[in-house]
């Protein structure tokens, strides 16, 4: 896609959706880049990627201004492969919600109905996508952010294994489960940007130090004596939308008649994933937004002393969401609380991450829905923090065990809202994901549907 | 996983200060609901037997000893690092007088 | 400070230290910014050690050596996983507000240091030793309206060392400390310079009645910039805490900083209440293993410590303790001494050459004695000289500072100046008849029975050969010309 395309798309779409917040000039000449050379990919970077120089403020007030010195690892990569960041996406303030509307910038809109969210937390990223103002986008996951937006906006969305992508240069939110991945209209280009995004970082010692296949070989289409687990936590009766419910049964009957074996599989503790994320990923949080304060960069609240300028400047710059996060994880780590809340989470870490290394025992990929229910009208959650955790359930543990997960559109509500489809690996079976997303995609028409919002 | 008594204003009061992050008192109350249930669903994880379990703190269990070789390489330039300071002086950052 | 000794009397001292060395890498602990000392401020940072959001730690092999070797000459414990915890506080010389540390799994533990004091020999074990990033400078206006941030500094790496509380005086403390330094220079990880920072302490004291176990009341000491000052401040401390006691009020558990000026602890203003660190492992570390084979090795090929150096110079040399100690006290000191006896066998007199004039030539041009031109070969010679009795000690002495300023061979030296110890009988005996017809006085003096007018008479050749007469051939020459008695 052309470049200066791309940018007469934004012009006319943006407005609606608000999905891109810092268009860059990095797209054209200023960054190297000709506006009409087809060889170049426009990709649009959610905003807690650093781009060097540009703005970089995880849809916070806190980081106005910010400009980074310095390009995270996936941004280097891109740009020598040939990628032009052509604009920062918007997102939940911090990458702390489902739905896309804590940014300081304003809720995205969901390109399908203007009136819902697109998902959160990469909800900018995946309206671009979806809207056709951009081919292709990196969001960050760390919860569900790519594979729940992905979902809802009826587009292609990965989370690679944790340690696949560096995260050098990713505005941390939760360190030990937060990753960069891939969102995209179908799975070629997901493996054609996965390709690059990938890789060992001796920059981030979290980092896996694997070879990188060529996730396009991948892409067969064929499933056959492929075994797939249907886990029965993952479909709670009178817990999932129907629409989400048939769609997925649905979907499960094509890839079957393809070949693929079905298994029944039992994940036992699912039902305290949501409990241990949200001891872990706050506690993680509070830690890894102590530093803003107003030293450095971003927001300061001038006073007369340091204790005031900190309080004062976190005040006005963090919004609802992220101070109660905050307050929650300073609330489990704090003296007396540690052994009961983090560390009690730690361990059952281990044994949500154990339900899966057994399971693949015996099946080659799990099937699951993505997100519980479509696209919520906007504001319809915002009053209840606890409505809206919950609506994590399927996507939170892959980011608890580690494993790579990815969402596929596989139909569509009566009211024309996408649906997702979920398809959690091995660690570091992306390619078994690609594989069985592709075969998925070329026998059906759903990634084929577009917005009417599209040009 | 004791139960303990549901959070009260104080405790938020005290891990606000903690956070440095100052809250009105309707702040303070609203906060604190939220954060009770959030807490009191999080409670649930009292029904494991964690005793045998050990933790995990990183995803890669196997990842171990990743090091760095000690040589000193390029370092920012100091207008660069100080680039986006609210305020400086010189080519220190400037803050409110601390008093120690 | 009379009253105070005093007063402690019925009361025993109970001190614990904390140190903080940095180590000697090339590079930061976290990331690869130079650790070069005095460079211009902000000018070696980078995304890691400034915190920018974005950046990630990754260790430094070298701090991570040099801190098992630190452990391991102190006779500590290796952790089988060691892991690094989040310490988390609001600073503005922290750039993250959280300083990568170490807290329930420390690098090592269980260790001990030997002191000796007042002829007794003791242990004080050492509870933990680990690895963690130094923080930033700030630096204050003088009226307090702005203070300045130097990023320079952190990310450096520190080791910290510290006691279990088994002090039981300011001189404990100080010998403590000296042979904790000595240790950390033998094994060439850090600088120990507390003046230059390289070095910091921080103490932990209390009181106690004496027979008691419970410990009392502790305070937290900081700010103590010299072993002096160490010294004192404890010593002060320690007196200020048994004066309140004595009055019946109680010690606040609090942290003060020692004011070398007005010689006093005072209380330090206090940011927040007991910090509440919500320690947690840091997740964008991995833990680190070591094995029992390398461990081994490593402990194995550690150079000789300076407590084994001291025990086998005074078995091997028969020097005697003090000289033994004082030379083991600086690695390149009992290096020096050593390659000299490897020149000439006069262990007893090298060593006191070592620590008379040579230390105090040292201390007048204030340099280290690597950095001077003096070298073992010139101390061998000069020694060599005196033996054979072609110079007087007296002129050795009077030559050192040539060979500190030139590196000038003493033979060099004392050719150039005609210095040479005059033996020759001959010249001798005609240089004696002068003085003793010149000072026929002394000469009745002495045979009447007045010893000390053979010294003079001697001092009076001495005078008139210009120290270059050889004293035990005159004194020898000048007996028999009088007579002998």
């Amino acid at each position: 896609m052309k470049i200066r395309s791309c940018r007469e798309i934004i012009e006319t779409v943006n407005k609606k959706l608000n999905a891109i917040i810092y268009p860059s000039d990095l797209g054209g000449p200023a960054g190297g880049f000709s506006e009409s050379d087809k060889t170049v990919t426009p990709i649009a970077i959610k905003d807690n990627i650093c781009v060097k120089d540009e703005p970089t403020t995880c849809g916070s007030k806190i980081l106005k201004g910010f400009r980074p010195p310095y390009d995270a690892t996936v941004i280097a990569k891109l740009k020598a492969a040939g990628f032009a960041p052509i604009g920062k996406t918007n997102m939940d303030e911090f990458a702390f919600g489902s739905s896309c509307e804590t940014s300081c910038y304003g809720p995205t809109r969901n390109p399908w109905d203007l009136e819902r969210i697109p998902g959160g937390s990469s909800g900018g990223s995946a309206s671009a996508v979806a809207a056709g103002m951009v081919p292709m986008a990196l969001g960050t996951d760390t919860g569900g952010s790519i594979r729940q937006p992905a979902a809802l906006c009826g587009i292609v969305g990965m989370k690679p294994t944790y340690g696949r992508v560096s995260r050098y240069g990713l505005i941390a939110f939760a360190s030990s489960l937060d990753q960069i991945g891939p969102l995209t209209r179908n799975t070629n280009d997901c493996a054609r940007l996965l390709n690059v995004i990938s890789g060992y970082d001796r920059m981030d010692s979290t980092s896996a130090n694997i070879p990188v296949p060529d996730f396009t070989e991948s892409l067969v289409d064929n499933v056959k004596k492929i075994k797939i687990g249907i886990p029965k936590e993952y479909f709670p009766e009178g817990g999932i939308d129907g629409a989400v419910k048939k769609a997925v049964f649905d979907s499960r009957g094509i890839l079957e008649s393809l070949g693929a074996e079905f298994i029944d599989i039992s994940l036992p503790h699912t039902q305290y994933a949501v409990s241990c994320y949200y001891i872990i990923a706050p506690a993680e949080a509070s830690s890894n937004l102590a530093r803003f304060d107003g030293d450095q960069y971003g927001l300061r609240e001038e006073a007369k002393n340091i204790i005031d300028m900190y309080t004062m400047t976190r005040t006005k710059g963090f919004g609802d969401e992220v101070k109660r996060r905050i307050l929650l994880g300073t609330y489990s780590l704090s003296s007396g609380y540690y052994d009961d809340y983090y560390l009690k989470a730690m361990k059952v870490r281990t044994m949500i991450k154990n339900d899966f290394l057994n399971a693949f025992k015996t099946c080659d990929c799990i099937l699951t829905p993505t997100s519980p229910v479509p696209a919520f009208k906007i504001g319809e959650k915002s009053g209840n923090p606890l409505s809206m955790y919950l609506s994590d359930i399927f996507t939170i543990p892959a980011n608890l065990a580690g494993i790579p997960g990815i969402s596929i559109p596989c139909g569509f509500t009566k009211n024309s809202l996408p649906i997702g489809l979920q398809l959690l690996g091995k660690p570091f079976a992306e390619e078994m994901l690609l594989r069985v997303a592709y075969t998925f995609e070329q026998n059906t028409e759903f990634h084929k549907r577009k917005p009417s919002i599209c040009v | 996983m004791s139960t303990k008594k549901p959070i009260d204003d104080k405790t938020i009061r005290h891990v606000a200060k903690l956070s440095r992050i100052s809250l009105t008192d309707e702040e303070i109350d609203l906060y604190r609901r939220q954060i009770a249930d959030v807490l009191e669903y999080i409670n649930k994880l009292n029904e494991l037997d964690t005793a045998k379990t050990p933790p995990t703190s990183h995803p890669l269990d196997s990842l171990r000893n990743v090091f760095r070789k000690d040589s000193a390489g390029k370092s920012l330039a100091a207008e660069d690092a100080l680039r986006n300071a609210p305020r400086t002086k010189g080519d220190f950052f400037s803050v409110p007088g601390i008093i120690e | 400070m009379r009253k105070n000794q005093n007063a402690v009397q019925e009361y025993e001292t109970v001190i614990g230290l904390e140190v903080h060395a940095h180590l000697l890498t090339e590079s930061k602990v976290f990331c690869a910014c130079s650790t070069k000392f005095g460079l211009p401020p902000n000018s070696s940072t980078c995304p890691v050690c400034l915190g920018l959001p974005g950046s990630l730690p990754v260790l430094n092999e070298k701090a991570f050596l040099y801190a098992l070797k630190t452990a391991l000459a102190l006779d500590c414990k290796i952790q089988d996983v060691i892991k690094f915890d989040r310490k988390n506080y609001y600073y503005p010389d922290l750039p993250k507000n959280f300083q990568i540390s170490q807290y329930d799994k420390p690098l090592a533990f269980s260790g001990f240091v030997e002191i000796e004091y007042k002829g007794e020999k003791k242990k004080i074990r050492i509870n933990r030793v680990h690895l963690e990033e130094d923080a930033g400078k700030l630096v204050h206006e003088a009226r307090g309206a702005a203070s300045y941030i130097d990023l320079n500094r952190a990310g450096i790496p520190l080791v910290e060392i510290v006691t279990e509380p088994d002090i039981r005086s300011p001189e404990e403390a100080s010998e403590y400390l000296q042979n904790l330094k000595a240790v950390l220079l033998c094994l060439g990880v850090s600088n120990c310079n507390m003046e230059e920072g390289s070095l910091r302490c921080d103490a932990n004291i209390s009181v106690r009645p004496i027979g008691e176990d419970a410990l009392g009341v502790k305070t937290e000491l900081k700010n103590m910039n010299s072993f002096k000052a160490v010294r004192d401040a404890l010593s002060y401390e320690a007196g200020r805490q048994v004066d309140l006691l004595r009055r019946g009020e109680m010690i606040r558990q609090e942290t003060r900083l020692w004011d070398e000026a007005k010689g006093v602890s005072v209380t330090m203003r206090t940011k927040e209440e007991t910090h509440d660190y919500r320690y947690f492992p840091e997740p964008d570390l991995v833990p680190f293993t070591t094995e029992k084979d390398e461990i081994d090795r490593m402990k194995a090929a550690l150079p000789e410590l300076p407590g084994a150096r001291k025990k086998r110079f005074i078995s091997e040399y028969a020097i005697g303790e003090y000289n033994a100690d004082v030379l083991t006290r600086d690695m390149a000191v009992a290096d020096f001494f050593e390659k000299t006896v490897g020149l000439i066998k006069s262990p007893k007199e090298i060593a006191n050459w070592l620590l008379g004039d040579v230390a105090s030539n040292l201390k007048e041009r204030k340099i280290s004695i690597v950095e001077s031109k003096f070298k073992p070969g010139h101390l061998a010679e000069i020694i060599g000289l005196i033996r054979s009795e072609e110079i007087t000690g007296k002129i050795a002495k009077e030559i050192l500072p040539e060979i500190f300023e030139t590196g000038k061979t003493p033979k060099k030296i004392i050719e150039k100046k005609d210095l040479r110890q005059i033996k020759d009988s001959g010249e001798l005996t005609s240089m004696i008849e002068g003085v003793l017809k010149e000072n026929e006085k002394s000469v009745g003096d002495y045979k009447n029975g007045k010893k000390s007018a053979l010294t003079f008479l001697v001092g009076q050749v001495m005078r008139k050969t210009r120290g270059k007469a050889n004293p035990r051939k005159v004194n020898e020459i000048l007996k028999k010309k009088l007579g002998g008695i």
